[in-house]
């Protein structure tokens, strides 16, 4: 089988020496003008090193508060997040976060934007040549050599986009985070850039939770895809496996069976099992002006 | 064939040479050519309505006597300045003639006490304006960022700044003045006493524009921003160092620019009351004065002051376009 529910998935809870990440027991209430909006309701996940996990599901989900919980950006109602044992309770570089609309400074320089972080993390671990080869590195990593001196006003959507990849890798985060990295490209710098990402991945063999819409993304390039229900209360429906072959190629799965099949299940669940009734737009709006409220305070 | 090629050639490169021409036609019509058909346009209204004014002190000066008043300014000036280096030359001459006498002789040197000219009062309201302004931006950014930074800061703090904002400088000038009567005592002053007044007057006057767009220029920073910061984990000083106070450079200078202009607004009247040597003063006394000329006198300085304030607002969006990354603002 190849879908598991969360009472199955608490098994491997039992072994903990295999949980890297262990996401326990999360509910997750915002306070708003009528009373407590329950974004999540017991989201129990545990992740290993090393595996690419892809949260997906509607908008208004809750996907994003799960990933800001693991940040440490939000703080959960109950429950909580462990990291090799460690309470998250706050945010830091070893869970780096990539945006969703890049969030590079505007008046840096790609490499400045990665000096920034740099200089943060490694600040008594590196002489200044060994950071200066780090950014560059990073940077080479992701094809941006040779913009490092452009500012990310003139440099395009992807470009921005690999830049803040390479600043999340040069803090050598123990989980990458990204919050639909992907979303607001088109499809074309999207794919090239999803194959980017499979290539550092292979190399670096980084933990990553990603967020995303796109379901091809999330077969392309996870091991294990969590679907998540819709909100209020969401919480973790169903997970599905990803025993795809790797290095994977878009071109081969295109015809490949297990792919299909792997990529049916999942638009079964979202379009049939959690089709979104309700408005909405409406439920989006609550949950992010709630989460607003929460990072402000 | 060929040959109406050309012709075809010849005839769109002369089309082309038209719009060209009209093109910058244009624009020197919009840059030049409207504002100067204005200024003759207001120069002409002023001089046929200036004529049907009497006042006590004659009639009201026109174009041409502000103009005349100009030229006798800048002479007044050249002939200030040769007084005093024949009296410095007087007074070399003096000292060298009694140490030839006797050896032993300590020399003083006076300095020249004549009037300030119209130029020395240019400039010294140009640095009265400037001390008030940096000594209002020392306090003002940093309150503005903390204000920025806390919602509890600023709740506790705007509403005083929204009481004072609309102060006028006549208002606060009798209290600064005994105040800085009272307080600022010394032999040996480094800077008059009127000068403290007007520059501390400006300050308090100055400041709040500076407050208010500092606060709201940290407050609506950008949130991915913070959260890098915060995924960073930069310490405090750090964080504003890096983050908030770049991101809010286009807000700060912003407040800056308008604090700027009501400076310069404040001076001239709490310079008029302080007594310190600028154009305040030099409004002031020319009123006193009476003579058939200080209308004209005064004209010419409202005309300085009107250039000095518009040229200071061009060096300010100068140096925010230099030290501003964005440059749409």
């Amino acid at each position: 089988m190849n879908t598991s529910n969360t009472a199955s998935t608490a098994k491997v809870a039992e072994s903990p020496e295999q949980t890297f990440l262990n996401i326990s027991q999360v509910d997750m209430v915002f306070p708003t003008a009528t009373g407590g909006f329950t974004a999540l309701k017991e989201v129990d996940l545990q992740i290993k090193k090393g595996e690419f996990i892809s949260l997906i599901g509607h908008s208004g989900c809750g996907k994003s508060t799960v990933l800001n919980i693991v940040a440490g950006l939000h703080i959960a109602t109950t429950g909580g997040v462990l990291l090799k044992n460690k309470e998250v309770n706050e945010p830091g570089p070893e869970r780096a976060v990539v945006f969703q609309n890049h969030s590079l400074l505007p008046w840096l320089t790609s490499y400045q934007n990665v000096e920034l972080a740099v200089k943060q993390v490694f600040n008594k671990t590196m002489s200044k040549a060994e950071m200066k080869d780090w950014i560059e590195y990073n940077l080479k990593l992701v094809h941006m050599d040779h913009a490092m001196d452009k500012r990310p006003d003139e440099i395009s959507g992807g470009m921005k986009q690999r830049v803040g990849i390479a600043r999340a890798l040069a803090m050598q985060p123990e989980v990458l985070l990204m919050d639909e990295p992907f979303g607001a490209l088109d499809a074309l710098t999207r794919a090239h850039m999803q194959d980017s990402l499979m290539e550092i991945q292979h190399e670096l063999n980084n933990t990553v939770i990603m967020i995303t819409h796109d379901v091809d993304e999330a077969v392309l390039l996870s091991d294990r895809i969590v679907m998540m229900t819709n909100g209020p209360e969401a919480t973790i429906g169903e997970i599905l496996d990803v025993n795809l072959e790797r290095p994977r190629s878009r071109l081969a799965l295109a015809k490949n069976v297990e792919y299909n099949r792997l990529r049916s299940e999942v638009l079964t669940f979202l379009y049939e099992k959690q089709r979104k009734v309700e408005n909405i737009s409406e439920n989006k709006l609550v949950t992010k002006r709630a989460a607003k409220q929460q990072i402000n305070s | 064939m060929s040959l109406s090629a050309v012709k075809i050639n010849s005839s769109t490169i002369t089309e082309r040479l038209i719009k060209v021409a009209k093109n910058t036609l244009n624009k020197v019509t919009d840059m030049m050519l409207l504002p100067i058909v204005g200024i003759t346009i207001f120069l002409f209204v002023w001089s046929i309505t200036a004529q049907s004014i009497h006042t006590s002190l004659g009639e009201f000066p026109g174009p041409n006597a502000v103009v005349k008043q100009f030229s006798s300014l800048y002479d007044e000036h050249v002939i200030e300045r040769e007084k005093a280096e024949a009296f410095y030359n007087r007074q070399e001459k003096r000292n060298a003639a009694k140490l030839a006498k006797n050896p032993d002789y300590v020399t003083k040197i006076r300095a020249y006490t004549g009037k300030e000219t119209f130029l020395e009062q240019i400039i010294t309201s140009l640095m009265t304006v400037t001390a008030g302004f940096i000594f209002a931006v020392i306090i003002a950014v940093p309150l503005g960022i903390w204000m920025g930074l806390s919602k509890r800061i600023n709740s506790a703090f705007n509403p005083i700044v929204q009481i004072f904002k609309p102060v006028s400088p006549l208002a606060w000038l009798p209290l600064v003045t005994m105040v800085v009567s009272a307080l600022y005592v010394s032999d040996d002053p480094m800077v008059s006493k009127s000068f403290i007044t007007s520059m501390i007057t400006v300050s308090l006057c100055s400041l709040w524009p500076m407050v208010i767009n500092t606060s709201i220029g940290v407050s609506t920073i950008n949130n991915d921003l913070l959260n890098v910061s915060k995924v960073l984990r930069l310490p405090t000083l750090r964080h504003i160092q890096k983050i908030v106070l770049p991101a809010s450079i286009p807000m700060i200078f912003t407040g800056m620019r308008l604090s700027f202009g009501v400076a310069w607004m404040v001076l001239i009247a709490a310079e008029m009351l302080a007594q310190n040597p600028g154009l305040g003063k030099f409004v002031w006394d020319e009123f006193q004065n009476g003579s058939s000329s200080s209308l004209a006198r005064i004209m010419a300085a409202v005309i300085v002051i009107g250039f000095i304030g518009f040229l200071l607002d061009r060096v300010m969006l100068q140096i925010q376009q230099k030290v501003s990354w964005d440059k749409s603002s």
